[in-house]
């Protein structure tokens, strides 16, 4: 589904930059635009210290997390305010993921996989504030959240089962000749799972956003036939809002799965 | 935000941009591929992540699971105290069954003894009349014995009377003890 809208988007943003060519002054559908990095404070230059717009939401989706987990928890409720059982639920939700998916014995992990899915969800619904930037919309993050996923996958692996963790690679189920295939097929897809991990998240959020101002390009255009494609936005955005979810899930669910091959390699 | 700036002045913002994109990557269109703001985006992403998860481990989760765990310690709790109460309940049902039989058993008993009195009362009263009755009986006989006793006399002095007044009137001699001996001769036959 999201690959789906990540094809429409592109043919859209395509035809759209034939048709819309910047000689139709009028018509101009710039659905890449929102995903710009910006300094917050003028200036073209960004260096790594500049404080961008991804330092600002970056910055609102922590003290959103702050909101939630923090001040929400911080009656400690026998009977739970709303914003309590919001907390507890995404506590428990991620808990059992950990507990079920990669076992009980990476219940060391779930601060850390916490985080992830704490950032990604928030992220992803402030994405959705019509004007806002989407931090997890950029490859540079994801990958990074990615990249620290596969890095804590490995490093875990050989300090827990030092050379034995190459045995995820040797399928002793298949027959012998088969083996050394199945470890260069399996080390390869070890290795694209980083890659993938990071596109999926991104490439759906950007799909979706993109989808969202093109549509909205249209409306624009279109004067009193406006309300089809402000009936699509509307469609799309509901869908957004479950991609925005489902994503987040994706992500952790995945990092679950793979930290799963690192405690027992063997399974 | 880049959006405003495009929409708001439209003709310098644009070319203004353009020239920004042209600069850093060759206008291909797509931010996400615009490598020179990696090293902004990848360092406040990792301060980000640093902050959370302090946040997260050193005062959410831990909160967070004190909670449930409290809460899951006052559902323990409380449904012991359910299940004491219960018990409770049961030792109450008990205890009112209990004494719902022995007062049963005791409106039994008090039934019995009461039967029992009454009966004895009847049995002494009827005793008592039977009693009165076979004196007064006894009584009767009694005055019937005399009264037939009284009634054989009179026959027999009738007889007598009426034997020797028979004897006499035949010309006979008025012998009083052979009549007497004769009339109870006939009348002990």
């Amino acid at each position: 589904m999201g690959k789906l809208f990540f094809y429409v988007a592109l043919a859209l943003v395509l035809v759209s930059g034939v048709l819309f060519a910047p000689e139709h002054a009028g018509l101009a559908i710039h659905p890449m635009d929102q995903f710009g990095v910006e300094s917050l404070f003028g200036g073209d230059h960004i260096a790594w210290y500049t404080p961008t717009n991804v330092t600002l939401w970056m910055l609102l989706a922590v003290v959103a997390i702050i909101a939630v987990l923090v001040l929400g928890s911080s009656n400690r409720g026998i009977v739970p305010s709303r914003a309590q059982s919001v907390a507890e639920l995404a506590y428990g939700f991620i808990y059992k993921m950990v507990e079920d998916v990669t076992g009980k014995d990476a219940v060391k992990f779930f601060p850390y996989i916490m985080t992830l899915f704490m950032f990604i969800v928030t992220a992803n619904f402030l994405g959705l504030i019509p004007m806002s930037f989407t931090t997890t919309s950029h490859f540079a993050v994801t990958a990074v959240l990615a990249v620290l996923v596969f890095v804590t996958v490995t490093i875990t692996g050989f300090v827990l089962h030092g050379a034995k963790f190459l045995g995820l690679f040797w399928v002793s189920s298949a027959p012998l000749a088969l083996r050394p295939i199945l470890a260069i097929i399996e080390l390869i897809s070890y290795f694209v799972r980083p890659v993938s991990h990071c596109i999926r998240l991104a490439g759906n959020v950007m799909a979706g956003h993109a989808v969202l101002k093109v549509f909205a390009g249209f409306a624009g255009a279109l004067g009193a036939g406006a309300f089809l494609p402000i009936f699509a936005i509307t469609a799309v955005y509901a869908l957004e809002v479950l991609v925005a979810f489902i994503q987040a899930y994706v992500f952790t669910i995945l990092t679950c799965v793979y930290l799963k091959d690192a405690l027992h390699p063997s399974h | 935000m880049a959006s405003t700036t495009h929409d708001a002045g439209h003709g310098a913002a644009d070319a203004a941009h353009g020239a920004v994109d042209a600069a850093a990557h060759g206008s291909s269109g797509m931010p996400q591929l615009d490598f020179s703001t990696y090293g902004n985006q990848i360092f406040w992403l990792l301060v980000t992540l640093v902050v959370i998860y302090l946040i997260l481990s050193r005062v959410a989760l831990p909160r967070i699971a004190a909670i449930l765990n409290e809460r899951q310690g006052t559902i323990t709790n409380d449904l012991a105290a359910a299940e004491d109460l219960k018990a409770k309940a049961v030792e109450a049902e008990n205890a009112y069954n209990k004494a719902l039989a022995d007062a049963r058993a005791e409106a039994q008993r008090i039934a019995a003894e009461t039967r029992a009195e009454i009966q004895a009362e009847v049995d002494e009263a009827i005793a008592k009349a039977d009693e009165e009755i076979s004196a007064k009986a006894a009584d009767s006989e009694k005055a019937i014995a005399e009264i037939r006793a009284g009634a054989l006399e009179s026959v027999k002095i009738v007889a007598s009377d009426t034997a020797s007044a028979l004897v006499a009137a035949l010309g006979g001699k008025d012998d009083a003890d052979a009549v007497a001996s004769a009339v109870a001769k006939r009348t002990e036959g």
